[in-house]
């Protein structure tokens, strides 16, 4: 190759070349997020449908949001050992709308005692934001046992003039 | 008064917008050069205008006029000053003011420039940066407006209006909610002005961009005119990142400094095309190629900055950062998609005449590389695009299960997200190819170039570079991290080498000192080494990055006064705890320990614990000790009442993250160096002469 201008004609086959490396980039992201999103896939669930199916999901990885019931709150400092019980809510932003949105929701499913329950263990720091209503969003596994177990905990706690108040994420 | 006196500001900077738009499409379809300075001094008016307004919304925090709903939901009487002040970017409402004055203040300057040679831009860059403002103020207007009050009926009822209702008396909260507390940092106080800084830049190569693709002065004029505001919007925005990134380090108390949350993603999806885009423009100014590309990179960043700031605003996505869930939403999805399908549309209708004027002609030449290292940053934004949008398009997913009943197990409609492991997993590599790409790049030639040629420059600089990853060998690092501080220390190889050269052919050739020849060199070439400035600041940060992802460890423990934790080399002695109240509204507990490594006493922290009593929330606040080679982070999780005084401590060990803040330093140097104003214009207009006349010259 010369010249710029002599180049013009064997542009051709340079063009192949670039196609096929533009290709194998292609091909090699696709794969990247493919594997990818299979390693790091989380299915999000609500309390309901992750205690009808437990047997189906025990042991993979999942996120579960739900409302905290305060009393339940128990932590031993000593083995960073976090247990509480969250009560079933809406999964998605329409129904919550619904229910007169997140603070409402919240409301409504610590105090409604037919609302599917569901034992959480966490191990690691409490986080600032868990209290009694709160909406806690778990990433984890399901034991045998019925219990969950959280190695991620997200907070929101919404609050009187403000609908949502910033969260905190806990990291294991 | 001050309320109605910004409410009103505002209503008024929506109909001069509204007007502006106008007036400038109609000066130049009449062709009434009049009416064009009028939208000119539209825009110009929309600037004070705003300014009154967020002064009001300002005065009305200073003065803590608790009957403005907005003031009561974000500041409280125990706040300091600053902090009411910035309380301006503390909330939804407040914080979309902010954008729309700063887009003002942004748009007014780039009409006070000399319009000589591009005066056929102007009515569209009005056009462009007004529609713009316009969309921000009926947000603001119609749907989160940060003057409306609190009144109370006479049955006691508070209803939040701008205007007094019929029979209604003003509502008065004795006290404000109070800013929350995760905000009251300094790192807080200026990121997000730097993210909207960074944002709302961009809108300025983009409209000029449009102006271009509009007249049809499709040359690289459009390019040259923007080159600076796009290095600073770059700069604000990678700023905006690095110190949102310092905050979440300090302050959510987790050792770590980003979380691949899908705001933290909105922020970063522009600036992955930004800096696409501010590469690619170099190929169009030295080649004449990808000026489709170019067109499409600007269009794209700017429709990322409307849904990074869509994102940060709707509470689309739960997320760390939803302040706040809101019903914009739509709105943004309709101007997305209208602002969006109008510039591909324009961009199509002028693909002919933007045809590329060379073609590459070499795998290894500049212009190669450069295309390699638009499609991994394209690679790396369709990955966050695509973890960004995959719970709702799973969940979507469900309706082609339900209409075709085989498929109802591989669409369950069941929503899924992905983690950081997804993000990491799936651009580890592209990463470390882009770091590849920065390394060679500099060294090949514009137009032709083979791997000889490369080949020949290369083999010095890749031989030294082998000598710290050996070391680094021998200290007991292998696998990813060591390939990892191997591309680290090969770009800071070349990049080096390459001021050297420069260096060492002036000294040579001209016979000046090296510190006089260093100065000459990158003041006759700001742009590339402010440029390779910019690189090395990067690769100092990765080696910020590298340390923290692959050798930080932690640990945690309950021990008594006197007790102690053992981390690696480091040992904490806890020696006692403070319980007391400030006068600022926040319970606190501190506790002292002493650190030690091998043995030997290095200081005291103090992590603690604040409660504020106002707003019921709790903040823990790490302990750290800073080195260059590590940082020690020490919080305080939990303590015992004093009959046992015990407390929980959880400890990290972030190697090497210190070089994550200084090279973001550097960076900020390198982009000074490259973007400051030019002193000679007529030098410069003589350099581009000679490039016409070489176009295909090494740089």
């Amino acid at each position: 190759m010369a010249t710029t201008l002599d180049a013009q004609p064997i542009a051709n086959p340079n063009r192949s070349k670039f196609i096929l490396g533009g290709l194998l980039l292609l091909v090699a992201v696709v794969y990247l997020i493919v594997s990818s999103t299979i390693a790091g896939a989380q299915y999000f669930f609500t309390v309901d449908e992750l205690m009808t199916r437990t047997d189906d999901v025990v042991g993979s990885p999942l996120r579960v949001s739900g409302a905290v019931i305060g009393e339940t709150i128990d932590y031993d400092p000593d083995t960073l050992t976090l247990k509480f019980t969250v009560a079933h809510m809406p999964g998605d932003q329409a129904l919550l709308d619904e229910e007169g949105g997140l603070a409402e929701a919240l409301y409504t499913a610590v105090n409604d005692p037919d609302r599917t329950r569901m034992e959480v263990v966490y191990v690691g720091v409490k986080p600032d934001l868990l209290r009694h209503e709160a909406q806690a969003i778990m990433a984890g596994t399901m034991g045998e046992d019925g219990v969950f177990y959280a190695d991620e905990l997200l907070l929101k706690c919404p609050t009187r003039y403000e609908e949502a108040a910033p969260d905190q994420v806990s990291d294991n | 008064m001050l309320a109605s006196l910004g409410y009103g500001a505002l209503v008024i900077t929506f109909l001069v917008s509204l007007y502006g738009v106008g007036a400038a499409i109609y000066g130049v379809t009449q062709n009434k050069a009049s009416w064009v300075d009028s939208s000119r001094n539209a825009m110009l008016l929309t600037f004070p205008l705003l300014t009154i307004s967020a002064l009001s919304i300002t005065l009305l925090l200073i003065q803590m006029d608790f009957q403005v709903e907005y003031v009561a939901s974000v500041t409280s009487r125990s706040m300091p000053m600053y902090l009411r002040i910035t309380a301006l970017w503390g909330g939804q409402e407040g914080s979309l003011v902010f954008w729309a004055w700063l887009m003002a203040a942004f748009a007014s300057a780039v009409t006070l420039r000399d319009w000589k040679r591009d005066r056929e831009f102007l009515p569209w860059v009005v056009v462009v940066s007004l529609s713009t403002l316009a969309f921000f103020l009926i947000l603001i207007i119609f749907f989160e407006n940060p003057f409306v009050r609190l009144w109370q009926s006479s049955s006691g009822e508070i209803i939040s209006a701008v205007w007094q209702p019929a029979g209604t008396l003003p509502f008065i909260p004795a006290d404000g909610r109070g800013l929350n507390p995760l905000l009251r940092h300094p790192g807080m106080i200026i990121h997000p002005p730097l993210l909207y800084l960074g944002f709302v830049s961009f809108v300025v190569p983009f409209a000029f961009a449009i102006a271009a693709l509009i007249t049809g002065r499709t040359d690289d004029r459009w390019i040259r005119v923007t080159r600076r505001w796009t290095l600073w919007a770059w700069l604000f925005l990678s700023l905006g990142l690095v110190l949102g990134g310092r905050w979440a380090y300090d302050v959510l108390g987790w050792g770590g400094y980003w979380g691949w949350d899908p705001v933290e993603i909105a922020a970063f999806m522009p600036w992955l095309t930004g800096t696409a885009f501010l590469h690619s423009v170099m190929i169009q100014e030295k080649r004449g190629m990808f000026k489709h590309w170019n067109m499409f990179l600007i269009i794209l960043t700017y429709d990322l900055v409307i849904f990074g700031t869509f994102l940060t605003r709707s509470g689309v996505l739960s997320s760390v950062h939803s302040f706040a869930q809101s019903a914009i939403g739509p709105l943004f999805f309709v101007f997305i998609v209208l602002t969006l399908t109008i510039s591909l549309w324009l961009l199509v209708r002028r693909w002919a005449e933007l045809r590329g004027e060379e073609q590459i002609n070499s795998f290894f030449s500049r212009e190669a590389f450069f295309l390699f290292n638009n499609l991994i940053f394209m690679a790396i934004l369709v990955i966050c695009f695509w973890g960004v949008v995959f719970p709702l398009v799973s969940e979507a997913s469900g309706l082609i299960g339900q209409a075709i009943p085989a498929l109802s197990n591989v669409f369950t409609g069941q929503k899924i997200t992905v983690g950081p492991i997804f993000y990491e997993r799936a651009t580890g590599p592209l990463w470390a190819g882009l770091l590849v790409l920065m390394g060679i790049a500099p060294l090949s030639a514009w137009g032709a170039s083979t791997a000889k040629t490369l080949g020949r420059k290369l083999w010095l600089p890749t031989i030294i570079s082998f000598i710290p990853a050996v070391v680094i060998f021998f200290l007991g690092v292998s696998g990813a991290a060591l390939l990892a501080f191997w591309l680290v220390s090969f770009v800071t190889a070349i990049t080096l080498y390459e001021f050297w050269q420069g260096v060492g052919a002036r000294v040579r050739t001209k016979g000046e000192n090296v510190f006089a020849a260093f100065w000459a060199l990158v003041g006759r070439d700001r742009r590339r080494y402010g440029g390779y400035t910019i690189h090395l600041g990067i690769v100092l940060m990765a080696v910020g990055i590298i340390g923290i992802e692959i050798f930080q460890t932690e640990t945690q423990g309950t021990v008594p006064i006197g007790g102690e934790i053992a981390l690696g080399d480091y040992l904490v002695r806890y020696d006692s705890l403070a319980d007391f109240n400030t006068p600022d509204g926040r319970n606190v507990a501190r506790a002292s320990i002493s650190v030690f490594r091998d043995g030997e006493y290095l200081t005291e922290l103090n992590p603690r614990r604040d409660y504020y009593f106002e707003s019921q929330q709790t903040m823990t606040i790490p302990g750290v000790r800073s080195s260059i080679e590590d940082d020690f982070y020490v919080l305080l999780v939990d303590w015992q009442p004093i009959s046992t005084q015990s407390a929980t401590f959880k400890i990290y060990h972030n190697p090497l993250v210190n070089w994550l803040w200084f090279g973001s330093v550097i960076l900020i140097v390198g982009t000074f160096v490259a973007a400051w104003p030019e002193k000679d214009r007529a030098a410069i207009r003589e350099n581009k002469h000679l490039r016409v006349q070489a176009p295909a010259s090494a740089d």
